[in-house]
């Protein structure tokens, strides 16, 4: 693997539903099919928003009214293509250096009239270097990584 | 640490790159190595930086779980509402 693949995370789904249900879905219910437990918040979340224009951001609100911004939308272009920025530190932690974040790319291609296909791709995911460190502290604690992946474990077991 | 992540980098490349002294990015260098986050390795007479990959790969490990995660919740909506309309 090369340096410049490290940073990248591709991932496709094709999904038997025409392209503007397709964008409509993955944008106005994003909160609905994002992993439950990567809440920033202290609180569960009543509510995830994809604010539908460049410069909008992807706002969690918690039960209590708090809110947590961790995206910004970079390019909203239904119903082909969005980017917006990952504003997460490797401990799940808002980033608040632009630097510091990564972006999502998500395209959207017609195959027919009912299935689109979509790809995705997490991109300089290497920005977020200056967090490594904690990352590596994390893994070695047992609220860390060990925490994380039990989190993962029970919930895949859940779901079988 | 964006010099390095492009490839593996001399001190000397490095400095050329960056508004400090040779001095300085060894500096630099030395406390990211104590920290784990870069390896070196003699080449020759040169000692070649990069970026240690466990960080990285840690990382990118964690945001392909949440995407495969994410886009398989995604397709289970997508998919429903399509029956629930159609």
């Amino acid at each position: 693997m090369t340096q410049a693949d490290a940073g990248v995370v591709r991932r496709e789904i094709v999904v038997e539903a025409p392209i503007d249900k397709a964008f409509m879905v993955f944008t106005d219910r994003f909160g609905d099919f994002k992993p439950p437990e990567h809440n920033l918040l202290s609180v569960p979340i009543a509510e995830t928003v994809f604010e539908p224009k460049v410069g909008g951001n992807i706002v969690d609100r918690g039960e209590d009214g708090s809110e947590c911004r961790w995206a910004r939308i970079l390019a909203y272009d239904p119903p082909h293509r969005v980017v917006f920025s990952w504003d997460i530190g490797p401990t799940w932690q808002v980033e608040t250096n632009p630097d510091h974040t990564s972006e999502v790319e998500v395209t959207f291609t017609a195959e027919t009239p009912d299935r689109t296909r979509v790809e995705l791709e997490h991109r300089h995911i290497d920005r977020h270097g200056p967090g490594w460190e904690s990352v590596r502290d994390g893994i070695a604690e047992d609220q860390g990584w060990p925490l994380y992946l039990d989190r993962y474990a029970a919930l895949l077991g859940q779901a079988r | 640490m964006q010099c390095l992540a492009d490839r593996p980098r001399a001190v000397g490349e490095l400095a050329e790159e960056l508004p400090i002294s040779r001095q300085a990015v060894s500096q630099h260098l030395r406390v990211l190595k104590d920290a784990g986050l870069v390896t070196n390795q003699a080449e020759g007479t040169r000692r070649i930086y990069r970026l240690n990959p466990a960080g990285v790969a840690a990382l990118k490990d964690q945001l392909d779980t949440f995407w495969r995660r994410a886009l398989d919740g995604y397709q289970n909506t997508v998919e429903d509402k399509t029956e629930e309309s159609s």
